[in-house]
Formats: C-alpha cells, sequence, structure tokens
C-alpha cells in the first residue's frame, strides 16, 4: 500500500545501462552549461523578462517551435536505436526491456511532444497575422497552454533517468499497461505528462476557435479567410471534441493503478477493450488534428509559390470541413481485430475508405494550383512538392489496410508502421518543415539558406523511401511491430539492413537541417522587406518581425488573398487610402502566473507518479491559489501610446 | 486580458442600451464565447464516463448491485437541493441585471449554501458506501459509479469555492462588466452541472432502482 510518506523505489535513479549513464551525465553537464552561460552573460533577467513570462504570440511560436525541433531530435533518437537494434538478425545492441521504452517514447514523443507543439507553433506565428489581429483571444491563457506542455514534456523525458520509461506501446494498452503486468513507476510518467499536455491542447483549441470566428479584422468573411487559418479552425474543432476523451481514458487507467479501481483489469468486471475504444476516439481525430494543419500550409506554400490564387477555394473548405467530421467515425479500424463484427466492421471500413474523397479533392486542387503555375522551387515548394507522391502511397495503402479482412492480416505488421510513417512523416513532418522555412523570416527576420535546406530536404526525402518501402515488403512478409529482435532465416536481413540504411540518412539530413538554422542564425539573408516571397496574405504586409502590436492599423480586407490584391491595385497605379489616424492599442501585460502554474502541475504530477500524494495535495492546492490569484489580478492589461506606436513604426520601416 | 480591435463592428452596434452588461466589453463577448466552448469539451468528457458506467455497470463481480445501494430519500434529496441551487444561481443573475447588487450578493449565498448542502448529502453517500463494502476498489461497477458521480461533485466543489472568490470580488467593486461577466460565466457553469446531473439521476439512480 502506498504511504503518504515519499518512499523511493529501489530504481529511482535508473542504472545498469550505459546509455542512460551517458543521458544522465549528458543532462548533468547540459544543465550546468546553461546555467553557467545564464549567469555568466547575466541573462537570467533577460530570459524571466522576455520569454518566460511573455504572452505574445510570436515569442510563443517561437517557444514552441525550438521545444517542438529539440523533441524530434530525442524521438529522432530513439528511431535511430530502433533501427540500429533491427539493422540484422539476432542483435542484442539494446536490451529487451530497453527496446519496449524506447519504441514507447518513440511514439508518444512525436505524435504528443513534437507534432502538436510543431503545429502550434504555426498555428501561433501565422493566425492572428493572417486574420489581422493583434494576438490571439486569450493570450494569458496560450501561455498556459505552452508552459504545460512544456513541463508536461520534461515531465515524460525525465522517465528516462529517473524511475524508468513507460513500456507498454505509446498507445498503452490495459492490462498490459495496468498494475498488475507493469507495476514501475514509467506508465504514470506517460499517463500524468500526457494528461497536463492535454489541458494545454485543449485550451489551445478553444483559443483559435474563439480567435478566429470572434476576432477577423473588418471585412474577412468566413470566406475570405487564407487556408490555413481555415485548418486551423477544423483543427481545433478537433481538439475541442477529441481531447476530453483522452483525459477520461488517461485519468481512469491512472485511477486503476492509483486508486485499484477496475476499470481495465482482468479481475472484479473490469473491461480493457473500453480503453482500447476511448483511446482510438481521441487517436483517430488525433491524426486528422496534426494533418490538417499541414494541408493548410500546403495551400498556402503551392499558391503562393505557383503565382496563383488557389485553385477551388470553396472544394477546398468543404472537404478541410467533411475530413473533421468523418475523422471521428473511423475510430474502430485501428482494432477490427476486437471482433466487433461484420456489420460494425463494414461501417468502419466504408467510412475510412471515404475519407480518400475529400483528401483526393485536396491533391487534385494543389495539383491544378501549380497547373500552368509560374512555380518558384524554393525550400518550402520543394517539401509541399515532395509530399504528394509519398501521401498518395500513403493513402493507397490506407485503403488496403481499411479492407477489415484483409486487415486481419496487417494487423500490427511492419505494413502497418510503414503505412502510417508515410502519412505522419510525408503529410505532417513535410509539412511543418514547409511552413517552418517559408514563415521563418517572419519569425527571425531573416531567411534560412536555401542552398543547405537543399541538401537536408534531398537526404531526408531520399532517406524517407529507403526506409519505409522495405518496411511495407517486411510487413507483407510477417515482420510484426515492436518485435525486438529476429531469427536469421526469415528471408528480411536485407530489407532491414536497407532500411536501417535510409533511417541514418533521414538523421543525417535532420542534422543538415539544424546547420542551416545555425548557418542562417549568423549568414542568414534579412529580410527587410517583410514579404521576402512576393506572398498573398496579410502576414506578408507587415514588416518581419512582426511588432509586438502586429498592426499599427487594422486592415480592411475586401478579398481573398488581401495582401495580393493590394499589391495588384497599387502594380496598376490606384493610390492606396490615406492612413486613418493611429489610436491607443491595448495590449496585455506580461505575466509569470503560467510559468509557475506548469511549475505547479509539474511537481504534482512529479507526485503522483511515485505516489506521494502530499505532495499532489500541495499542487493542487498550489492550482487554485494561483487560479484564485489571476481572478483577482484587475490589473492585466495596458494601452500602447500613439508616440510609442509612430516610434516603433518609424525604426521599422527601414526601407 | 484580450486584445480588443480599435474598431470591431460589432462592438459598436452591440455598444447600445441593450447589450447586457457582461457583453457590454468585447473582452467579455470573447470570454462568453470561449466559456461555451469548454463546457462542449466537459459535455464531451462527462459522456465518456456516462458511457464507461453505462458499460460498466453490471459488471458488479459479486459485489453490491445499484439496486442494493442506491437510496432513494438520499438521491431525491440532493436532486432537489441541487436543482434549487440552479434555479437560486438564476435568480441571482437576474437580479444583477436589474442591477441589484444586494440581490445578487444574497441569491449567490443561498446558491453556495445549497451547494454545500449538497456536497455534504454525496459525501455522506460516498462514505457510507465505502464504509459497507462498497468502496472504489470492489467492483468495475463501483469504480464507474464513484468515478462519474465523484467527477460531478468535484464540479460541483469548484464551484463553490469558485462562486466564494466572485462574492468577494462583488463585494469589494460592486457590479462592473468584469464582475458581470464573471457572475455569468459562473452560471453557466452551475447551470451546465444542473444538466448533468439531471442525466445522472435518470441514468445512474433512476435506472438502477428500478432494475
Amino acid at each position: 500500500m502506498p504511504t503518504l510518506l515519499p518512499h523511493f523505489p529501489a530504481t529511482f535513479i535508473v542504472t545498469g545501462n550505459p546509455l542512460i549513464y551517458g543521458a544522465e551525465v549528458s543532462i548533468v553537464l547540459a544543465t550546468v552549461g546553461i546555467l553557467f552561460v545564464l549567469t555568466y552573460f547575466k541573462k537570467w533577467r533577460w530570459l524571466w523578462r522576455e520569454w518566460l513570462t511573455t504572452v505574445d504570440h510570436k515569442k510563443i511560436a517561437v517557444m514552441y517551435l525550438i521545444a517542438a525541433l529539440l523533441m524530434f531530435f530525442r524521438g529522432g533518437v530513439d528511431a535511430m536505436l530502433m533501427r540500429t537494434q533491427l539493422m540484422q538478425p539476432n542483435m542484442h545492441f539494446l536490451q529487451a526491456e530497453h527496446y519496449n521504452q524506447i519504441f514507447t517514447t518513440h511514439g508518444t514523443i512525436m505524435i504528443l511532444f513534437m507534432a502538436m507543439p510543431f503545429i502550434f507553433a504555426m498555428f501561433n506565428i501565422a493566425v492572428p497575422l493572417q486574420i489581422g489581429a493583434r494576438d490571439v483571444a486569450f493570450p494569458y491563457l496560450n501561455a498556459v497552454s505552452f508552459w504545460l506542455y512544456f513541463f508536461a514534456a520534461l515531465l515524460f523525458n525525465l522517465s528516462f533517468v529517473i524511475g524508468g520509461s513507460p513500456d507498454a506501446g505509446w498507445v498503452s494498452y490495459p492490462p498490459l499497461a495496468g498494475l498488475e503486468f507493469d507495476p514501475g513507476p514509467g506508465e504514470n510518467f506517460y499517463l500524468l505528462s500526457l494528461q497536463i499536455t492535454g489541458i494545454g491542447s485543449m485550451a489551445t483549441g478553444i483559443n483559435f476557435m474563439v480567435t478566429i470566428l470572434k476576432m477577423r479584422a473588418p471585412g474577412m468573411t468566413l470566406m475570405r479567410m487564407p487556408l490555413f487559418s481555415w485548418s486551423v479552425l477544423a483543427s481545433s474543432i478537433l481538439i475541442i471534441f477529441a481531447f476530453p476523451v483522452l483525459t477520461v481514458a488517461l485519468a481512469l487507467l491512472l485511477v486503476d493503478r492509483l486508486a485499484g479501481a477496475h476499470f481495465f483489469t482482468m479481475l472484479q468486471g473490469g473491461n480493457p477493450m473500453m480503453y482500447v475504444n476511448l483511446f482510438w476516439i481521441w487517436g483517430h481525430p488525433e491524426v486528422y488534428i496534426v494533418i490538417l494543419p499541414a494541408f493548410g500550409i500546403f495551400s498556402e506554400v503551392v499558391s503562393t509559390f505557383s503565382g496563383k490564387r488557389i485553385f477551388g477555394y470553396s472544394s477546398m473548405v468543404a472537404s478541410l470541413m467533411t475530413i473533421s467530421v468523418i475523422s471521428y467515425l473511423l475510430w474502430v479500424h485501428h482494432f477490427y481485430t476486437m471482433g466487433a463484427g461484420p456489420g460494425v466492421n463494414s461501417f468502419f471500413a466504408v467510412a475510412t475508405m471515404s475519407v480518400g474523397i475529400p483528401t483526393g479533392v485536396k491533391v487534385f486542387n494543389w495539383l491544378f494550383t501549380m497547373y500552368r503555375g509560374r512555380i518558384r522551387l524554393t525550400v518550402p515548394m520543394l517539401w509541399a512538392i515532395a509530399f504528394i507522391p509519398i501521401f498518395a502511397i500513403g493513402g493507397a495503402t490506407g485503403v488496403m489496410l481499411a479492407a477489415a479482412p484483409a486487415d486481419y492480416q496487417y494487423h500490427n505488421s511492419f505494413f502497418l508502421i510503414a503505412h502510417f510513417h508515410q502519412v505522419l512523416i510525408g503529410g505532417t513532418v513535410f509539412g511543418m518543415l514547409a511552413g517552418m522555412y517559408y514563415w521563418w523570416p517572419k519569425m527571425f527576420g531573416y531567411m534560412l539558406n536555401e542552398r543547405i535546406g537543399r541538401w537536408a530536404f534531398w537526404l531526408f526525402n531520399g532517406g524517407f523511401y529507403v526506409t519505409f518501402l522495405p518496411q511495407y515488403l517486411l510487413g507483407l512478409m510477417g515482420m510484426t511491430r515492436r518485435m525486438y529482435t529476429y531469427p536469421a532465416d526469415m528471408g528480411w536481413n536485407a530489407l532491414n539492413f536497407i532500411s536501417t540504411i535510409g533511417a541514418y540518412v533521414m538523421g543525417v539530413g535532420f542534422i543538415v537541417l539544424v546547420l542551416d538554422v545555425v548557418y542562417s542564425i549568423r549568414y542568414g539573408e534579412r529580410d527587410v522587406t517583410g514579404d521576402p516571397w512576393n506572398g498573398r496574405t496579410l502576414e506578408w504586409s507587415l514588416p518581419s518581425p512582426a511588432p509586438h502590436y502586429n498592426f499599427a492599423r487594422i486592415p480592411t480586407v475586401t478579398s481573398r488573398d488581401a495582401w495580393w490584391t493590394g499589391k495588384q491595385a497599387r502594380a496598376k497605379g490606384d493610390a492606396p487610402a490615406p492612413p486613418e489616424p493611429l489610436q491607443p492599442i491595448h495590449m496585455p501585460k506580461n505575466s509569470g502566473g503560467p510559468f509557475i502554474l506548469a511549475v505547479i502541475f509539474f511537481i504534482g504530477g512529479f507526485g503522483l507518479v511515485f505516489n506521494w500524494y502530499v505532495l499532489g495535495l500541495l499542487a493542487l492546492l498550489g492550482i487554485l491559489v494561483n487560479l484564485l490569484l489571476r481572478s483577482l489580478d484587475y490589473d492585466t492589461d495596458y494601452y500602447v501610446p500613439i508616440e510609442e506606436i509612430e516610434h516603433t513604426e518609424a525604426t521599422l520601416r527601414r526601407a | 486580458m484580450t486584445i480588443a480591435h480599435d474598431r470591431l463592428p460589432a462592438r459598436e452596434t452591440r455598444a447600445d442600451r441593450d447589450t447586457p452588461l457582461e457583453y457590454s466589453l468585447e473582452e467579455g463577448a470573447l470570454r462568453i464565447f470561449g466559456f461555451w466552448l469548454f463546457l462542449a469539451t466537459d459535455l464531451v468528457l462527462f459522456a465518456c464516463l456516462f458511457a464507461t458506467y453505462v458499460i460498466l455497470r453490471d459488471n458488479t463481480a459479486g459485489g453490491p448491485t445499484e439496486m442494493q445501494l442506491f437510496d432513494v430519500p438520499t438521491f431525491t434529496a440532493e436532486t432537489l437541493i441541487l436543482l434549487t441551487s440552479s434555479f437560486t444561481g438564476g435568480l441571482g443573475t437576474y437580479a444583477m441585471h436589474q442591477g441589484s447588487k444586494r440581490g445578487l450578493i444574497a441569491w449567490m449565498i443561498v446558491t453556495v449554501l445549497l451547494g454545500l448542502s449538497f456536497i455534504g448529502l454525496e459525501v455522506r453517500e460516498f462514505a457510507a458506501y465505502a464504509t459497507h463494502g462498497a468502496p472504489l476498489q470492489r467492483s468495475a461497477f463501483l469504480s464507474a459509479f464513484f468515478t462519474l458521480v465523484g467527477t460531478h461533485g468535484c464540479h460541483v466543489s469548484l464551484g463553490i469555492l469558485w462562486m466564494l472568490s466572485i462574492l468577494y470580488q462583488l463585494a469589494r467593486r460592486g457590479v462592473t462588466a468584469i464582475t458581470a461577466r464573471k457572475v455569468f460565466i459562473v452560471g453557466l457553469y452551475w447551470h451546465f452541472l444542473d444538466i448533468v446531473w439531471v442525466f445522472i439521476f435518470s441514468v445512474v439512480y433512476l435506472n438502477g432502482v428500478m432494475g
């Protein structure tokens, strides 16, 4: 029985594995290094004032982006370790338990701690600027979302060195993930960190739905809104209706583990399949939550670099909304083998295949937008073009998997692994990288180097095919997922070897990508125009980076692609309307509240991982006090005076 | 704090005398809309708990059943008290719209007291089950019961703390556009919990005792 006083499990600090010793040493060194640099350069105050307390959506976007790239690295290292383990038969590069932990953390990190913050980085940098708003609807809540994510990621990663990583797969199905078969604290790390970041994601969904529906510039009707903002709206709707289901699934499993309940146990009437259903009622919409913003980015990028307005705007909107509805009716296709019967399986099979229709509409619209366009092969455009064949293959194998009777063969084989990496990397990761290159100058004021970017692109894209096409064949040859090692006589050796080489090439591609960022910080071309791509939407009407209030004057919108039509009109010689007089701008004040709130969540989460209920209770109290103090704080906003706006605008518009 | 556009059409047209106080700042309108979306997430959360309960209600593992546990006078009293508190909460908002700060505070206090007595009854009910061979750990049915009804109870408890904080702010600052928005939002929350209870009453308790 758990006691009220902290009791340290024997394995509080993980020991006995050279990889983990290495990680422990490097974590300590990195922490000391960061503390030293901050102190030596007297940057503590700067860190607190400019970043930890900021409520500016543009800075929050930067923090999300950095966090996403760091987690991309961690998840990528996991992938490299797994592929090394599988490179040859009978390998013992990793211990079996360690292998279980690595595939669990790889999946969890890539979906929840890499893809989610990456899309949120794009939400934050682009949406307010595209719709002509000065920030999101709830800037304070936006900061809360980020810091909850950040500390949840910290909690999750901490499990690697303290207590032990979760090891029941990223889906964490009971009864395997239940107390009986998985008694260590690893699963608790998984449950609590996902719970904390899930709260943040829900708040982000609400925030952006309100922002988009209520804060568009005058004249920007919904059907004049840029397609990226449309995709964020669709994604936010999905977040709002899907994430609470994850909350329940995780909470019930946590109650099972901490309080000895019997939701998903094998005894006392528990029903493990209930967890599987709840998990995928969230899990399936989740893949659309991360893919729809990528679709939005492709729409912006393809249109900009083809020099044409998007083909079939209305059908693009319709297909986004259709996908978001259908995505709720698919979840059972993740476990046809549950045996729900032919009627149920048929329904979900047909629904699954029908998603191909709106998706196909979108692909054809992108192709028709490029058709007879003046295409510029910039790095963002390369990622967008490369996405199309990968997604076509991934979509086709998706339809194969959707056929319920055939799925009994493919289920949980490497065929499935290849399929979902094809759509998630080819879709979400390529989309986010396109968006990163596209909006980078708007975020930082300089361009990423195109030449190095091309190297990164070709390595990553080439390595991608080499990694995953062999996995389809391995799946058809019977290799199942999560397999620790395999005997030499299965005929899988060559394909596994090729796949591992491809993974290494992708790893090199990622390193080149990071090199591009490092190189460009120093040597990147400064963007003094604010419109380096000859863009079409309102974010390009602002200097790069945009001033903290975004728009000195809120624009009035009269058409789609508002910035483009304005440029066309000026090129024809139409005199722009005389600027209206400036007015003081209403802005939120910075606050340390969100950061502190998230720290308390972290402490409470860490306490519950080890069943230290006192710490959990103290944290609950701290959270309530934090909320109360925020409610009693009436001094949360201020006005930027006109003189300051004039001064800022004069220094920004150097050209 | 929200960022108001300098010239948002909605603000100009709404700024007539018919606008309720809580909607008079653009920020208030945004927050109320945001809270409706939060309620949507909470609704989904309860829907999942209800689904889990319905799936597991018969899995009693030889332990006590719904029929043996539920006590008609107790849950009837809980229901009456909570429904009444929702009504008095509504009366508070009505008093606020009439411009009566005293009426608002008085009705909110009544609402808080009713909420407290509801929680008191529920705690007594839970304690009785737990000490008479029907704790959460006994069976899947009891796990689902305590979690569903307990989640609602936690919501109500939070609502009581929330209303106390707003009462304090009302006493200090009076009825302003900001405090009015807070009263209105906690009212939405309270009515929402009332609706959830109606489902608990009918799905859990009524169905349970009727077999």
